[in-house]
């Protein structure tokens, strides 16, 4: 045998420390620093990692955030608060219907407005809308991490379908500025259920499709199945929630525990893993897809009548119509288009369950037509604490797929 | 928290709490269905670990205030959730701008394991308003550079008081971007 192949037979991968000089090498106990990211494919965004390695195996991770950083709270304390609508949606950009309601929710609770029943089942059915695409994004993205090119292209053209259903309902496909503080900006034009219908009939065979792919798959398989576990408790302790937390055999979901914009009406089922690893990440968000779909129908078929926004002329815009004739009207818009509805002042913490877990937005009034604070709690940038508990000690590759499984977005932790 | 009863009952617990007392909780409030319990900075770690010891086991966020004008300015909140009652509850503390330190609940102490969650959250606190927190494992700024000088979320922190650096002004405007030298140099003639 050559000097080489002894050479080669002597490496051991196990993931467990080597005894020094095994095999008449240099000792591998050597730690190199690595810095990974800001700008790199796996990160899912500028997010940088200092990576301490010990040969292959991870020993602890740092990460670095603000790179994206825009102060997007402090610029909502200098707009009226309809106008601060558009900001928040643009912190976590794949979950813009989330930050939307968590902002909205808060709002609305200060002003002590009832939101209208149709209102609310729009805003389902358009947060469950925007949980698929969200969930699509993360798995396509993974999926190129994980080496699968191919599936990133078929998600993309299922999330082609539901931004077509945004671009429908309020003209944008992306940041859609849709829901409003009392209810939403307009009703759901004529052809839209049918559209929505035929996406509801192609989603599911679509994620079966997905399902065979990758589930079926040696290599995707291996990759995800019993790497970086980590258990409910120590989950709960770092403040992860969502399908992070289910995927550790958690249950816990707002939408049950909590119910909030008519979810109690809707039967769905909340998919919750076994061991909590990456495998069981992987497995509950394709299943939150199957549930989302449901929800969607349901509030679609159940869709009740009557009006889409609040009343009350104090904070919604009065129909285009009544311009023309109503004195009232015309002062009502004028008032609240150039300064904005006044909030009585107080402090509201609304929380909301987004696709990456509890989405919380807080929110201060002091009595002015602008808001004195608004803070988000963003589910990415708390999750992302988890990382090194979850990755440590693992190969470097498996830290791609747990980062990948961790789905965080840059956008929502640096806001 | 149920009803404002329910949350004076609370309160009248914790001041009967060892290691909190009658001074630790300042008041409570019941406002919009959700209930916030004010406490003395001192004493934030005792009255997070009796409420764990209450069922409030889940730490949801941790995020600063600016009162401006009102004095003590600076708040830190601290959102407390009951998993198995589904029910939330705030802790707040204010603190002065002058004396803006607070006991760090991140680490594990003798009134409990800690809340690793507040790590990250309490950096940004810091970051953001200036808020120290003592005992934080590595309290550094997080969303803004580590060199930089200020506290942008405070009220009398300006939007805009950012000076845009170009090359004329490049000396100038270095060490400035705090509140008081936030304005941007005029261009050269």
């Amino acid at each position: 045998m050559s000097e080489y192949r002894q050479r080669e037979q002597s490496v051991t991968l196990s993931a467990l420390p080597q005894e020094p000089g095994a095999g008449g090498q240099e000792p591998h106990e050597e730690l190199l620093t690595l810095n990974f990211g800001p700008h790199h494919p796996a990160t899912h965004g500028v997010l940088r990692l200092l990576v301490t390695l010990q040969g292959e195996i991870v020993r602890s991770i740092k990460p670095v955030i603000g790179y994206v950083h825009t102060g997007i709270e402090k610029t909502a304390e200098d707009k009226s608060y309809w106008k601060v609508i558009p900001v928040v949606e643009r912190m976590d950009y794949l979950a813009y219907y989330f930050n939307a309601l968590a902002y909205v929710g808060a709002v609305e609770a200060l002003l002590e407005v009832d939101v209208p029943k149709r209102a609310q089942y729009l805003r389902v059915i358009h947060l469950e809308l925007n949980r698929i695409a969200s969930h699509l994004i993360w798995l396509g993205t993974s999926a190129l991490d994980l080496g699968a090119v191919s599936i990133f292209l078929y998600c993309l053209r299922e999330r082609e379908l539901i931004l077509d259903l945004f671009e429908m309902s309020s003209g944008q496909r992306m940041h859609t500025r849709y829901f409003q503080v009392g209810g939403v900006i307009e009703d759901i034009p004529p052809g839209f259920e049918g559209k929505l219908r035929e996406f509801c009939a192609v989603m599911p065979a679509r994620a079966d499709q997905y399902r065979a792919i990758l589930d079926a798959n040696q290599l995707i398989l291996q990759r995800l199945r019993g790497t970086c576990p980590l258990d409910a408790d120590s989950l709960l302790q770092l403040g992860v929630t969502g399908p992070l937390l289910r995927a550790a055999g958690n249950p816990w979901d707002l939408r049950k525990a909590a119910p909030y914009s008519s979810y109690e009406d809707f039967d769905f089922k909340i998919p919750v893993g076994t061991v909590g690893d990456n495998y069981d990440r992987f497995a509950v968000r394709v299943a939150e897809i199957y549930e989302s779909v449901k929800i969607v129908e349901q509030a679609m078929a159940g869709l009740p009548e009557g009006p889409y926004i609040t009343g009350d002329r104090k904070v919604a815009l009065p129909p285009r119509h009544e311009l023309a004739t109503s004195m009232e009207a015309l002062i009502h818009h004028f008032k609240l288009v150039t300064e904005g509805f006044r909030v009585p002042p107080g402090e509201v913490y609304n929380a909301i369950e987004g696709p990456r877990g509890e989405l919380g937005c807080f929110v201060r009034s002091d009595g002015s037509s602008k808001p004195a604070r608004v803070h988000m709690r963003d589910s990415s940038f708390v999750n992302l604490q988890a990382l090194s508990k979850m990755a440590e000690g693992s190969y470097i590759a498996d830290m791609i797929a747990t980062l990948a499984m961790l789905d965080p977005i840059l956008g929502g932790i640096d806001r | 928290v149920p009803d404002a009863t329910g949350l004076e009952l609370l309160a009248r617990e914790l001041r009967e709490t060892k290691g909190v007392g009658a001074e630790g909780v300042l008041g409570t409030l019941h406002f919009r269905g959700r209930g916030t319990i004010e406490v003395a900075p001192a004493r934030v770690r005792a009255v997070l670990a009796a409420l764990r010891e209450r069922g409030y086991r889940f730490l949801a966020s941790v995020h600063g205030v600016d009162y401006y004008p009102q004095e003590p300015r600076l708040g830190v909140h601290y959102e407390l959730l009951d998993m198995s009652r589904v029910d939330r509850l705030t802790v707040k503390l204010r603190v002065s701008t002058a004396a803006a330190e607070v006991d760090s609940v991140v680490p594990a102490g003798e009134d409990g394991p800690g809340w690793p969650t507040a790590d990250h959250q309490e950096r940004e606190v810091y970051d953001m308003f200036g808020v120290r927190f003592a005992g934080h494992p590595d309290l550094r700024r997080i969303l803004m550079p580590e060199d930089y000088k200020g506290y942008p979320q405070r009220r009398d922190f300006p939007v805009g008081g950012e000076p845009v650096i170009f090359t004329y002004n490049e000396r100038a405007a270095e060490g400035a971007g705090t509140v008081s030298g936030g304005a941007p140099t005029e261009p050269p003639q």
